[in-house]
């Protein structure tokens, strides 16, 4: 950046500021104080503790008692402690920190929407249905598979579903096969999603790019293979340009292909997991689809899959009047809605209801339909962003990442020089060499205004840097980033000090983790 | 595209710094037979305004005005106002787990907050982050007793809710894990003790009881504590109506609770999300499953919360993790937080009682009805009941939607043996009018009995 | 830190030494070393029994999980309760804090392991 000599030094990205103190919520109590009121009880009122006898609780749980403003204080007061997308970058890597637009957050309270209760009559849940069945067709289309179920609360918990479909249809083919291959740089996710399906987990070595060695592969995919767990693009942001050999492999001895959809945010819009051989995938709505994470979620995890694995969705599954076929699958029909909604929607062909009489379902993998808020505001992010604003999205998501690139290669370290989509993964080989980790410049980040990177994953990567900037950054934030990740590795080798015992700007400092995990405190208590 | 914050000669000049000549530079790595060459058959991009009038359209169309009996493990409660002004705050909305201790200390004093509060009502030592909803929560605890003991089978009540059932067998399928299913006593409702004495075993792992069951009977959780106890196995019990903790006594005698903590705020939102939760006695906590934030002191000696104990969690011990849960559902956990400080000591109790008497004013004034017959009047219960009718409840429902009510949920599905039986939940947003009019609706019904 | 000459040492880092028939094992200043502050330790039930070469408990710090290998096949007599509470001992003083005591079914197995010397060259190897 070039400043003029008479010009007022601009402010940078950061400046200090004050944030109130705030206890925690039980020691601000004081009994008899009222945050609520009940309405006059139009009924007569029962004597509680004749009517229960035994049942009766005796003695109430300690929760705080506030008044209305030192409740909006509190939590208030908490959250301007926090770091969030609204501040600025949150390049958190594979966790695809992009905005929330609030149009999402509005619609999803939509008095007919946000009160339905999950068991009222189809006849009285259209509206809704509708706009599960849109988007159901959405990511179809998106994904280029041929059925889908939004029933998974989360990403994790779609890799449950997608991976017990693999073993229900494989189950159907006389043998459930014993194990799951995944790589080396896949999330923890896949490991743990595969034991809990039973299966035995087998690594798999990546290659010197960093993505799938195809001999290691050959080697590896046998008779007792259930299935690949894919990354793609991988967790060091890299397209697997032999994926249609891959799955050729993996199919010739009858095994399928998953493929974890973290990352489809490079995707969406220029290829298709349908297309290039993916039997079976999950998406991430609070990734890919704006919704919000909210602190730690709650997410989504719709799984699509291709026809042969239909049958064993989950139940219940969305159909149309007169039309089995239609609720999960049949990729022909598309949206049917190109040019626009109208105000009826497009589901006024038929009448949407739930089935569940499915004889090779897998069954159920949570209670009522899937984390339908969320459905809402992915559907409202696709249609504020239609075909053309989607694929503009992906190709501004790969430039930030590739900007980032270009602008730090200098002084970070690349370990695989593979070209980068949606994001890039450094290493600190060079800070480390001066007894600073990945961690601590992440730590230094905080000070400079930014939430840090993804930290020491994936584990192919020796002190990793994962940086995901999503579609969301401004030419500006981004510049600011770089510089910021410029600055630090000055000070590695000028101060190396201060970025090992950053960050400096915090509230509290870097916290006793230790302490925590050998004499845990996970709750108050009154002090006697 | 009004959510890209680039113009068109920003990306030009990006491209130059990269050294690329056009977009399509970066995605030359998927093989050219891959790249989709036509625009995506979605809708097209439309306005702010657009979507609004769809989703509003979606919602009249589902039919707003209706008073509801509707219950069975999603409730509907008032919602303080000042829940949405605080979850919206973006600090909250738009962070992320908080991995970052020193700039998320705002998310994670709430958990720790969240994490005592469940612990005190539910009269745990313990409580985790969360879990995705009541449902998966009940397999996790499962799956977790397994881990404590080291047998590999469930008792499960046939008065847990049945989809909570269903998730369970789905989950256990491929754990070798069978579970053996005990009935209930047809005066109470109640888990019949001497079915489940008789199938608890020295290898059953958990006994998994709900209470309030999925009828609204409250259990006897010491005597079923007492029968699990007796052979070794852990006693779960799945809540699925948190607000019942407010005048029902805890399940103190359970070593591990699995909540639905969705009546603490959270919409009913067609079913989710919703907050599931863990909460557990103290020496289970290597083996819960979730997230779990812990108070320490920074390096000047200041209070401040880590996310802790990870070692229990996937992106640690991978295929040896206690579960493969990530996500968790921490901004509905924050809800049922503010929930809870809105109503407090006194409030939660005042809301439950408010809900006792409307139920007992219900189930006294639909059951009484000539053709209705309340069952499970043996034992105490909390807002739900069952009543059977001589007519099939198809008939009589569509004249109570004629009146603009959503009556109770019909049970034949699920338990067939009780006949025309419904199950009719009245919280404190029923009124007695609702009642009054359901009743006459339920009147007009052909009389056999 | 000097490696006891007394004792036996594994490749995946626990030590053993004998007193009779019983063997006390513990794990390595190489391996709390690589871990860091050690923040809990699982360990098998007395009475049960462990096999050579196979895991027997593990120790955690906050942000790694290491698998505890048991150098020897035996029955486990005696767990060390004060790592519940203080799990940094090892941390401290890796060779004085045994974690289990196990009866050897075989004591020929003991001079089957790596001697100090031995252990010593192989860590040189692993650095």
């Amino acid at each position: 950046m070039t400043t003029n000599a008479t010009a007022p030094k601009t402010l940078g990205k950061v400046r200090p500021h004050q944030t109130q103190n705030e206890a925690l919520v039980f020691e601000k109590s004081s009994p008899g104080k009222r945050a609520y009121k009940m309405p006059p009880l139009d009924v007569p009122a029962v004597d509680a503790a004749a009517l229960l006898g035994d049942a009766h609780r005796k003695t109430p749980g300690l929760l705080p008692e506030l008044s209305e403003i030192e409740i909006i204080r509190h939590f208030t007061r908490l959250s301007t402690w926090n770091y969030a997308i609204d501040l600025g970058m949150y390049p958190l890597g594979s966790c695809t920190m992009k905005y929330n637009p609030r149009v999402n957050e509005a619609v999803a309270r939509i008095e007919g929407l946000a009160e339905a209760h999950p068991y009222r009559p189809d006849s009285l849940a259209q509206g809704i249905l509708d706009v599960i069945d849109l988007l159901q067709r959405c990511l179809i289309e998106i994904t280029g598979m041929d059925a889908i179920t939004l029933q998974p609360a989360a990403g994790a918990h779609g890799e449950f579903t997608g991976i017990l479909l693999v073993r229900a249809w494989h189950e159907s083919q006389g043998n459930a096969r014993r194990k799951i291959l995944i790589p080396d740089s896949a999330h923890g996710t896949n490991p743990a999603t595969a034991a809990i399906c039973g299966y035995t987990v087998e690594n798999l070595k990546s290659n010197s790019e960093g993505g799938i060695d195809l001999e290691a592969l050959t080697r590896q995919v046998d008779e007792e293979t259930a299935a690949l767990m894919l990354t793609n693009p991988s967790t060091i942001g890299v397209f697997e340009s032999q994926i249609h050999k891959i799955a050729d492999i993996l199919h010739a001895k009858g095994a399928l292909l998953y493929m974890d959809g973290a990352n489809m945010n490079a995707l969406v819009g220029k290829a298709r997991p349908g297309d290039f051989g993916v039997d079976v995938m999950h998406l991430n709505l609070h990734k890919t689809f704006s919704t919000p994470h909210g602190g730690g979620g709650p997410g989504s995890g719709p799984v699509a899959c291709k026809a042969f694995l239909e049958p064993f969705l989950p139940t219940p599954v969305l159909c149309k009047t007169g039309n089995r076929e239609q609720g999960t699958g049949n990729r022909d029909q598309g949206t049917g809605n190109r040019q626009g909604l109208g105000t009826e929607g497009p589901g006024t062909a038929g009448q949407l209801h739930w089935i569940y009489d499915r004889p090779q379902s897998v069954g159920r993998v949570r209670a009522f339909y899937g984390n339908t808020g969320m459905f809402i505001r992915a559907l409202a992010y696709i249609l504020a962003n239609g075909p053309d604003g989607l694929r503009q999205t992906t190709e501004d998501a790969v430039l930030n990442a590739n900007y980032i690139r270009a602008k730090l290669e200098d002084l970070y370290e690349l370990p695989y020089k593979t070209a980068s989509m949606h994001e890039v993964v450094f290493s600190d080989k060079r800070q480390a060499a001066k007894g600073v980790k990945t961690g601590d410049i992440a730590k230094r980040l905080i000070d400079y205004g930014f939430h840090p990177y993804t930290v020491s994953f994936p584990m192919i990567v020796h002190g990793a840097l994962m940086i995901e900037p999503t579609e969301s950054e401004s030419l500006e934030e981004l510049d600011l980033f770089i510089e910021a990740m410029r600055a630090i590795a000055r000070e590695v080798d000028e101060t190396p000090d201060l970025v090992k015992t950053a960050p400096h700007s915090t509230r509290v400092s870097r916290l006793d983790e230790v302490q925590a995990a050998r004499k845990p405190i996970l709750r108050w208590r009154p002090t006697e | 595209m009004r959510y890209l914050p680039k113009s068109p000669a920003e990306r030009e000049r990006m491209l130059a710094e990269i050294g690329a000549a056009s977009i399509d530079d970066l995605f030359a790595v998927i093989p050219a037979e891959y790249r989709l060459d036509r625009d995506l058959d979605v809708p097209r991009q439309h306005a702010e305004s657009e979507i609004v009038s769809y989703f509003r359209a979606a919602g009249q169309k589902n039919a707003t005005d209706y008073a509801s009996f509707l219950g069975a493990g999603a409730y509907r409660h008032y919602r303080p106002v000042i829940i949405d002004s605080l979850v919206q705050r973006g600090e909250f909305l738009t962070s992320y787990t908080p991995y970052q201790a020193e700039i998320t200390q705002g998310t994670l004093q709430a958990i720790f907050e969240f994490q005592t509060m469940i612990a005190e009502l539910t009269g745990m030592d313990v409580a985790n982050a969360s879990m995705y909803d009541g449902s998966t929560g009940s397999a996790e605890a499962v799956m977790m007793a397994v881990r404590v003991t080291g047998r590999h089978k469930a008792v499960v009540a046939a008065t847990v809710h049945p989809e909570y059932r269903e998730v369970l067998a789905t989950y256990a399928k491929h754990q070798s894990l069978p579970s053996t299913l005990v009935g209930y006593d047809r005066e109470t409702g109640r888990v019949d003790l001497a079915a489940l004495d008789a199938a608890v075993t020295e290898e059953t792992a958990a006994v998994l009881v709900q209470s309030p069951n999925f009828f609204g009977t409250i259990e006897d959780i010491p005597a079923i504590a007492a029968i699990a106890h007796a052979k070794g196995a852990l006693l779960i019990v799945s809540i699925a109506e948190a607000v019942s903790l407010g005048v029902v006594r805890p399940p103190v005698e359970a070593d591990i609770v699995s909540m639905e903590a969705q009546s603490f705020g959270v919409a009913l939102s067609y079913g989710g999300p919703f907050c599931g939760v863990i909460a557990a006695k103290e020496k289970y906590l290597r083996q819960m499953p979730g997230r779990l934030v812990g108070q320490t002191v920074d390096s000047t000696g200041y209070r401040g919360f880590v996310l802790t104990l990870s070692t229990r969690e996937q992106h640690i011990r991978r295929e040896k993790a206690t579960s493969n849960i990530c996500t968790n559902q921490a901004l509905v956990a924050l809800m049922a937080t503010i929930f809870l400080t809105v109503y407090g000591r006194e409030g939660i109790r005042e809301l439950a009682e408010h809900n006792l008497s409307k139920a007992s004013y219900a189930a006294a004034t639909l059951g009484s009805q000539a053709g209705a017959k309340l069952l499970f009047t043996g034992a105490p219960r909390f807002h739900e009941f069952v009543f059977q009718t001589a007519e099939t409840p198809t008939l009589w429902s569509q004249r109570l939607m004629d009146e603009k009510i959503v009556g109770g949920l019909d049970l034949s599905k699920w338990y067939p043996e009780l006949g025309n039986a419904t199950l009719w939940c009245a919280t404190e947003m029923v009124t007695r009018e609702n009642i009054d009019t359901a009743a006459r609706v339920l009147a007009a019904a052909p009389v056999e009995a | 830190m000097a490696y006891p000459t007394n004792y036996r040492y594994t490749r995946e880092h626990e030590w053993i030494v004998l007193d009779g028939s019983i063997g006390s094992i513990g794990i390595t200043d190489y391996a709390q070393n690589s871990l860091g502050d050690i923040v809990y330790v699982d360990v098998p039930k007395v009475g049960d029994t462990v096999t050579a070469g196979a895991t027997f408990g593990s120790v955690e710090s906050v942000k790694a999980v290491s698998d505890l290998y048991s150098p020897v096949t035996g029955t486990v007599t005696a767990t060390n309760d004060e790592l519940k509470s203080s799990p940094d001992k090892i941390n401290e003083a890796p060779h004085e804090t045994w974690i289990i005591k196990v009866e050897l079914a075989d004591p020929g197995q003991f001079n089957a392991l790596l001697d100090a010397a031995a252990y010593e060259a192989f860590i040189a190897e692993e650095q």
